[in-house]
């Protein structure tokens, strides 16, 4: 057993690192699947994007619908509404920036939240910045716009924070026209 | 086991002899049966007891309510009415089981609070605490996975609410609460996983109970004076000692008559009281309940979670040296943890020699004051956060953390503890004082 006494950078050395790192790898490999298996599914994955008929929408009405779990608003908003949201400055809104997914980094206008040019259409996400509760639409609250009971947040016609505890606007979903009838979201 | 001197067990048969060369599991029952217990233990040493008693009723009732259940998001409400209108004895079942989540918390509340006024955490019992304070987490984990399985709106929505912590994480939280939801919002996905950990846990659970009463059996158990049982010899053990099996069994079983007493009052009475009536309501991802309150036993530290909002100057502080990393959002979540992971490092943040609270003055006011500070932050998870409620909410987690990281450790060094009784037998005569031993029995 003399030979055994120092063994420093011996073969045996090299055989324990390369057994050591192998079952290490080998471990690693066999956990990631198990790690994996909890993201989401290739069937919830497709549902990622959903196209939405808008012909049955009157002027003045919204419709809620369902997409990645959570309500989407889809408005179509009177002139009013949109005469209302763009009169508004926008220095003195609690949120300044737009929170809008297809115009990252601009400022809160009703311009860029609105998915038209001439702003009939408002589309974004049904869930208070606050806690996530749903707001109440069709014109409550005091700016005319959204309502969330839970904690008395206030949202203009552009969706935009205006009183209560919510920090930012709603935010606005990746959202497009595929014609004038059908808005894809996702 | 104890390192306190009783007697062992002996095979005296011979089979007993052939069973204990191979397998000595006759001389664990006797001696974990038979361990050397300390005779002044008082009436809040019963909720050792009580605990293992709802462990046991909630996964035996629990099994048999998986016979039932479908884990589903399309049936998963209506195989619970399933249970409480079709099946035999189902609403039973179902009553048994979500009430006896309500004692089991009940009952590791009071153990707990048992063990920070005795002192139990301290040296050499750090490690039974310890493991006690997993169990608690366990505990609150699998309670939130198995109120999300019948899928009503409160279910819902305290799922969203709860796993929107994660998604506070900086960085990595939509990945993460991504990961554990299975999707992008609450779904089928989420209830799938929530139910196997639900059944999982319990038995996680079971286990750590076990090390739990391993450790406590090694150290022996602390009791109402705080001083060590002598060690002596097997005499002077004696003298402050008697066997776990009979007499605490008896007394521990009677305590657990007169508590589900009351439980069962609840079962068969008031079985929704504690319950939030929007949870009779299917789970709409569309309609929000107007207050979302979780259930009574997590409101302390859902309170401490909404105790810090933006216009806290501590948050405010984080938000700035953190460069906007850490929002009231991350910060709220971070505190409702610390205020459970502070608890952990208490037997190294107890500075005190003295074990029992019994004999330390100023330490009694600090602890009731924690105790009053518990049912107020109770309270104020309850409430709607309006008013006077996130003031009071940002005291009583500033309480909260002082008792642990301030007052504790400061105490040790300021507070004159009273005198101390010399031995257990010391501490139970002068309650008890023993008979005169001239005198003779009964006549």
């Amino acid at each position: 057993m003399s030979h055994a006494e120092d063994n420093a950078g011996t073969r045996r050395d090299f055989l324990y690192v390369a057994t050591a790192a192998t079952g290490a790898i080998a471990g690693g490999a066999a956990v990631w699947p198990l790690v994996d298996q909890m993201n989401p599914s290739a069937d919830v994955l497709a549902l990622a994007a959903v196209e939405v008929d808008i012909s049955g929408v009157e002027l003045g009405t919204q419709i809620t619908v369902k997409w990645r779990g959570k309500p989407v608003f889809i408005r179509r908003r009177t002139e009013a509404e949109v005469a209302d949201a763009r009169a508004q400055e926008i220095a003195d809104l609690p949120d300044g920036l737009s929170r809008n997914t297809n115009a990252p980094g601009t400022d809160a206008s009703d311009e860029n939240r609105a998915m038209d040019e001439t702003g009939e259409w408002l589309v974004m996400m049904g869930v208070c910045t606050h806690l996530g509760c749903v707001p109440l639409g069709n014109s409550s609250g005091d700016f005319g716009g959204w309502f969330c009971p839970c904690h008395g947040s206030h949202y203009d016609t552009s969706g935009r924070i205006r009183k209560g505890p919510a920090p930012e606007n709603l935010p606005v979903p990746t959202a497009a026209f595929i014609d004038t009838n059908t808005i894809k979201l996702g | 086991m104890a390192g306190i001197p009783h007697d062992h067990y002996e095979p005296k048969t011979g089979f007993e002899k052939w069973l204990h060369a191979r397998l000595p599991i006759a001389s664990l029952i006797y001696d974990t049966l038979t361990i050397p217990t300390p005779k002044n233990l008082n009436w809040m040493w019963i909720w050792g007891i009580v605990l293992a008693f709802c462990l046991a009723l909630q996964i035996i009732t629990g099994i048999v309510l998986v016979m039932h259940y479908t884990p589903h998001v399309d049936m998963a409400f209506d195989s619970v009415q399933h249970i409480m209108r079709d099946v035999n004895g189902g609403w039973a079942l179902r009553y048994l089981h979500m009430n006896g989540a309500s004692l089991f918390f009940f009952a590791v509340y009071l153990h707990i609070f048992r063990g920070l006024y005795y002192g139990s955490y301290k040296a050499p019992r750090e490690i039974t605490w310890i493991i006690g304070m997993l169990i608690y987490l366990a505990m609150m984990a699998t309670g939130f996975l198995g109120y999300v399985l019948p899928w009503g709106q409160m279910s819902f929505w305290g799922a969203t609410v709860i796993t929107g912590f994660f998604g506070a994480i900086p960085g990595v939280g939509e990945v993460v609460q991504t990961w554990l939801l299975g999707g992008p919002a609450v779904d089928n996905a989420t209830l799938n996983r929530f139910f196997s950990l639900h059944y999982l846990l319990p038995f996680v659970l079971a286990a750590l109970v076990i090390v739990h009463i391993w450790a406590f059996h090694t150290t022996g158990n602390n009791n109402p004076s705080g001083v060590e049982v002598r060690r002596g010899s097997k005499e002077e053990a004696k003298k402050d000692t008697l066997p776990f099996w009979p007499y605490f069994v008896v007394k521990d079983l009677f305590a657990l008559g007169v508590v589900l007493l009351v439980f069962f009052a609840f079962v068969y009475f008031q079985p929704e009281y504690l319950a939030h009536p929007d949870n009779n309501i299917e789970a709409n991802p569309l309609v929000t309940p107007a207050h979302i309150v979780p259930e009574w036993y997590y409101l302390p530290f859902y309170a401490i979670l909404r105790a810090f909002t933006a216009d806290v100057w501590a948050v405010q502080l984080a938000s700035l040296v953190t460069g906007g990393i850490v929002d009231a959002k991350f910060f709220g979540v971070v505190a409702m943890f610390g205020a459970i992971v502070v608890m952990v490092f208490i037997p190294w943040l107890d500075t005190s020699n003295v074990r029992s609270g019994k004999y330390r003055p100023s330490f009694k006011w600090w602890f009731w004051l924690l105790a009053l500070d518990f049912v107020v932050l109770t309270w104020c998870g309850s409430q709607p956060a309006e008013g006077m409620v996130p003031v009071i909410s940002l005291i009583g987690a500033s309480y909260w953390f002082g008792y642990f990281l301030i007052v504790l450790p400061l105490l040790g060094v300021l507070e004159k503890p009273l005198p101390v009784p010399a031995s257990i037998e010391e501490d139970f005569d002068a309650h008890y004082p023993p008979k005169d031993a001239n005198a003779s029995p009964a006549e």
